[in-house]
């Protein structure tokens, strides 16, 4: 089954808002293994400048997941239930650092979709800003959805 | 240990070069820290039902783990401005003590307005790229 194409252009607006704790920021640095400690301390994260622990540069990921199940869970939108979707690329333009006690919420646009060979690949950009609207990160990610291409002829 | 860098820094200039170990443990922690439980990146056989090797890390641990080599080399994680990298080979990640290793290196490839460099990086896993076009936009203190 193809992807629902009349998906491209539109954007579901913000819905709850995702709350950053410091204990989430911890939980994901140290499944990373990654300790540093401006990630844990919030001396350490002042010392640098921030007025409390801020999160590793893809901690946007979580708020994709917590947020942004739309719209690979819409069933309009014809995504297969096996795991045939793999990230293909990733990029987060941080207009700030997330950091604990940020209140976000998070805006997805279809930007494209598109067939690659036998595969298809959507475009999504997720807006994460705080809840009074100062943006805070944009990021954009091009996942392929494996052999769901539509044939392309029939060879003779 | 961190590195203050400061305007002077060159065009060229290497970050050390970095070895992260990627196990299983770590997927198993990423799946619930992140929220992405995707059967690929837990789950043997489901693995190979689509055609992998075997279970392999998400691409947020990849990208992660390669930024890694950024942020310690600055010290502030709150330098990096922007950061990309395409998937370009699975990280396959065996059922064993070790794991995967990931290799990363990068280099200073070009200085930008408002004191930001662009490093180029490259992460590896037994002598194959796992990632292209990966690169961090740092703000230099």
């Amino acid at each position: 089954m193809t992807l629902n194409r009349d998906f491209i252009g539109r954007t579901l607006p913000p819905g709850e808002i995702y709350e950053v704790s410091r204990e989430k920021i911890r939980e994901y640095a140290l499944a990373l293994d990654d300790t540093n400690p401006v990630y844990l301390d919030r001396e350490a994260a002042g010392a640098v400048g921030h007025s409390d622990v801020i999160a590793p540069p893809t901690f946007a990921h979580v708020v994709l997941f917590r947020l942004g199940g739309w719209p690979l869970y819409d069933p309009d939108f014809g995504k297969q239930t096996q795991p045939v979707c793999v990230h293909r690329l990733a990029r987060v333009v941080h207009h700030r650092p997330i950091q604990a006690g940020d209140r976000l919420v998070l805006t997805t646009t279809v930007d494209d979709i598109h067939d690659i060979g036998p595969h298809e690949q959507f475009v999504l950009t997720s807006e994460i800003a705080a809840a009074d609207g100062e943006p805070v990160c944009t990021v954009v990610s091009h996942i392929v959805s494996r052999g769901t291409a539509a044939p392309k002829g029939v060879a003779r | 240990m961190t590195i203050k860098l400061d305007r002077a820094i060159a065009v060229g200039t290497p970050l050390p070069a970095r070895e992260f170990n990627v196990d299983r443990k770590m997927l198993v922690m990423y799946c619930g820290a992140c929220g992405d439980f995707a059967p690929t990146h837990w789950n043997e056989r489901i693995a190979r039902s689509v055609g992998l090797p075997d279970v392999i890390a998400h691409g947020g641990v990849i990208m992660a783990k390669t930024l890694q080599a950024v942020t310690d080399w600055v010290g502030d994680p709150g330098a990096v401005v922007d950061c990309r990298a395409q998937f370009s080979r699975p990280l396959v990640v065996p059922d064993d003590d070790v794991g995967a290793m990931l290799r990363v290196t990068g280099v200073v490839e070009e200085k930008l307005d408002h004191q930001r460099v662009v490093i180029r990086l490259n992460a590896e896993s037994g002598g194959q790229p796992v990632l292209s076009a990966a690169l961090a936009v740092v703000r230099l203190s």
